[in-house]
């Protein structure tokens, strides 16, 4: 059998079930996104996409769904206390794949500004998920697209109306907890009007010592003139695997910063895409991984120069350890009208063992004349004159190598535009390399 | 202090130092001088533990100690300390977070309590100061975008936060402007004392007119051929070496 036949199974047994406790608007793109995932399944490394990774067996292990929305027993307030300090934000939680309502923050969002369920906003808006909703995700693109839409039920919509600037930072923190290994599929969608502008932290942790597979599609609308920071962190554990699709689409003159920062994790892969469709768009894609024992970390990136004058910039770093492996597959597409884009990919990397192993691969596709673009990657060990120089001042060698570890991932940690986060952040990063991260299981860091 | 007998290192299987004896007692100021290619820097890098070297034969003794069988940070917290000839650039580390962490590594090995933010911080001003460091560049990476002069002065100044007992400047004159000559050779003559000895790795006398030695040492072919009191080094800037090479009969 298949791995995908389980799933095929598991949907024509139980479509009903799924359908009943979801909203219309989102049941509707269902068997369409059935039909392209029987086609597509999942993928494997045959395909170039995924060459790096090999996701069909991810999903052959055999884990509980939460079709039926039972309620998962667990507090978020109370399992999670990672706050940042001086960090105050609008804090809220997706268990599993189940937006929490039970306890919701005192809510300082501006008028006019949603973060909910996105299956209770989809009941009540359905004309919005109607235009939004799997336009950017196409799922005839990507088997783990078309598998997600399959079987989404619930996630988040952030939704800011033209003008409105949310000042205070979101935060989204997605608890992963189950005692039996445990699959969930989540939505996320954002939508940010003409001149809106907001701040969203999202936290991936998990906080039981089970199998996790986490599928997750994203579809971002960055309106003329918005800006939007998005930070995603990851700090799971060995045992999950993450697989993240994130699609954004920017208008004339919209900013955007993304920063997806896995500081621990089993196997992960992000692919974003950000279509620069409107002329002065300007997109910082940045992304940081730090992996040791088998982890797995690939970014798969994609930037589309649609039109003229826009700006890309592309940072992506890898401190690799013991036997991890990284991979980063950048493609940036100039396409014939965009003339006067300007557009750089760097990626940098640290083998810190012989065994870790690390696939770069920048790409650049472009059709216009009148362009600025650059690449660099590169993939190194640490400095071994710089280790010897500080020897030389007294500083051990342990040492020397995580001030010199530090140092190469600090540029990307530099990219976060909350002072309180950046702090934070590299309090993990010290942590984490000073294998302090992955001592207790679940959130280690929040206990 | 420093007791070196019949050191020889290789690298890469090729043997550099073919039998050095040196010995150096507090308070004295050694000059090696030497053509290019005599192994004077490979000595120097020995004597600090550089993992390319490899001691085949001799041993060094330090205050006591075999120094050959100490870690470089060991050696560092013993009281050796180098001026770099080429000092290493290390973007993304401030010379704060270096400084702070090498002065606690030290303070730890003697077994004292780290110094406090603030503490640390004085200390730094003052001995900025001596090497007249500019405190901006204390603020960036280590060494990253300095010049010349600059960098040479930041090994000055880091041999005044670690107050080694026994320093070692390899080429600290070389790059140097007579300004900057000036400056560095008046920061280590600030830190001399009757306790801390000073090894002079140079080509010219001229740092030695700031800098006076008590004895100079011609290192020839990995060999300590002559040694003499300062007026020796007065002999080769107006011979050149040739003349000591005929005396071995080459």
């Amino acid at each position: 059998m298949s791995v995908e036949q389980q799933y095929i199974d598991l949907y024509t047994q139980c479509k009903s079930m799924i359908c009943k406790h979801s909203a219309e608007a989102l049941n509707a793109f269902r068997d369409e996104a059935f039909s392209h995932f029987k086609s597509l399944g999942f993928p494997t490394k045959k395909l170039e996409q995924y060459k790096y990774t090999d996701l069909s067996k991810s999903f052959a292990m055999d884990y509980g769904l939460n079709l039926n929305r039972l309620d998962i027993p667990v507090n978020p307030y109370e399992v999670f206390k990672c706050d940042v300090p001086n960090m105050s934000t609008s804090l809220f939680f997706v268990v599993n794949d189940s937006f929490y309502k039970k306890e919701l923050p005192k809510s300082n969002l501006p008028e006019g500004v949603v973060f909910s369920s996105l299956n209770d906003f989809a009941a009540e808006h359905p004309e919005v998920i109607e235009k939004y909703y799997a336009k950017l995700a196409d799922n005839a693109t990507d088997g783990t697209i078309a598998f997600n839409t399959t079987f989404v039920q619930d996630g988040v919509v952030l939704y800011v109306p033209k003008n409105v600037v949310v000042d205070k930072t979101i935060q989204l923190v997605n608890i992963l907890r189950s005692d039996v290994n445990f699959m969930m599929n989540r939505r996320l969608l954002i939508i940010l009007e003409d001149n809106a502008q907001a701040r969203l932290l999202v936290c991936d942790h998990a906080m039981d010592p089970v199998h996790f597979l986490v599928t997750q599609v994203a579809e971002v609308y960055v309106g003329k003139n918005a800006q939007l920071d998005l930070y995603e962190l990851e700090e799971t554990h060995n045992n999950t695997v993450r697989v993240s699709n994130m699609f954004v689409n920017q208008e004339a003159d919209s900013r955007l910063l993304l920063n997806n920062m896995t500081l621990h994790n089993g196997t992960t892969r992000n692919t974003t895409r950000v279509t620069l469709s409107g002329k002065g768009a300007d997109t910082n894609v940045c992304g940081m991984a730090i992996a040791d024992k088998s982890q797995h970390v690939d970014n798969n990136t994609f930037i589309d120069h649609a039109v003229a004058d826009c700006t890309s910039n592309e940072l992506f770093k890898y401190v690799l350890d013991d036997s991890a492996v990284g991979a980063f597959a950048g493609t940036i597409l100039v396409r014939p009208d965009a003339q006067r884009t300007s557009s750089q990919q760097t990626n940098r990397n640290l083998c810190v063992t012989r065994n870790a192993r690390m696939y770069t691969q920048p790409q650049l596709e472009i059709y216009a004349d009148d362009v600025r673009c650059s690449h660099g990657a590169t993939v190194g060990q640490l400095d071994e004159n710089a280790l010897f120089y500080m020897r030389a001042r007294g500083i051990a060698e342990k040492e020397a190598r995580l001030l010199l570890m530090f140092a190469f991932v600090n540029e990307v940690i530099d990219t976060v535009r909350l002072d309180a986060l950046k702090d934070r952040l590299h309090l993990l990063v010290e942590k984490r390399f000073r294998g302090e991260l992955n001592k207790c299981q679940g959130c280690a860091i929040c206990k | 202090m420093l007791e070196i007998k019949d050191l020889h290192a290789s690298i890469n299987g090729k043997e550099i130092l073919k039998g050095i004896n040196l010995s150096v007692k507090p308070g004295e100021i050694h000059a090696i001088m030497g053509p290019n290619g005599s192994g004077k820097s490979t000595l120097s890098s020995v004597l600090v533990g550089n993992p390319m070297f490899e001691v085949t034969k001799g041993s060094v003794e330090f205050s006591g100690k075999d120094l050959l069988e100490l870690s470089p940070e060991d050696r560092s917290h013993e009281g050796i300390f180098l001026s770099f000839q080429y000092p290493v650039e290390i973007p993304g580390v401030s010379m704060v977070n270096f400084m702070r962490a090498a002065v606690n590594e030290q303070r730890k090995y003697k077994e004292l309590p780290p110094l406090s933010a603030s503490e640390f911080l004085k200390v730094m001003r003052e001995k900025r100061a001596i090497v007249e460091l500019d405190s901006k560049l204390a603020n960036r990476s280590v060494n990253e975008g300095f010049s010349g002069g600059e960098k040479k002065r930041n090994e000055i100044f880091q041999m005044a936060m670690l107050e080694p007992k026994l320093s070692i400047l390899d080429e600290t004159d070389s790059g140097l402007d007579i300004d900057a000559l000036r400056i560095v050779a008046e920061g280590v003559n600030k830190l001399k004392s009757p306790e801390n000895s000073c090894i002079v790795i140079t080509h010219y006398q001229r740092l030695l007119d700031y800098i006076k030695p008590d004895v100079v040492h011609v290192l020839y072919n990995g060999r300590i051929v002559k040694t003499a009191g300062p007026e020796l080094a007065l002999e080769l800037e107006e011979k050149g070496y040739d003349w000591i090479k005929k005396e071995l009969g080459e």
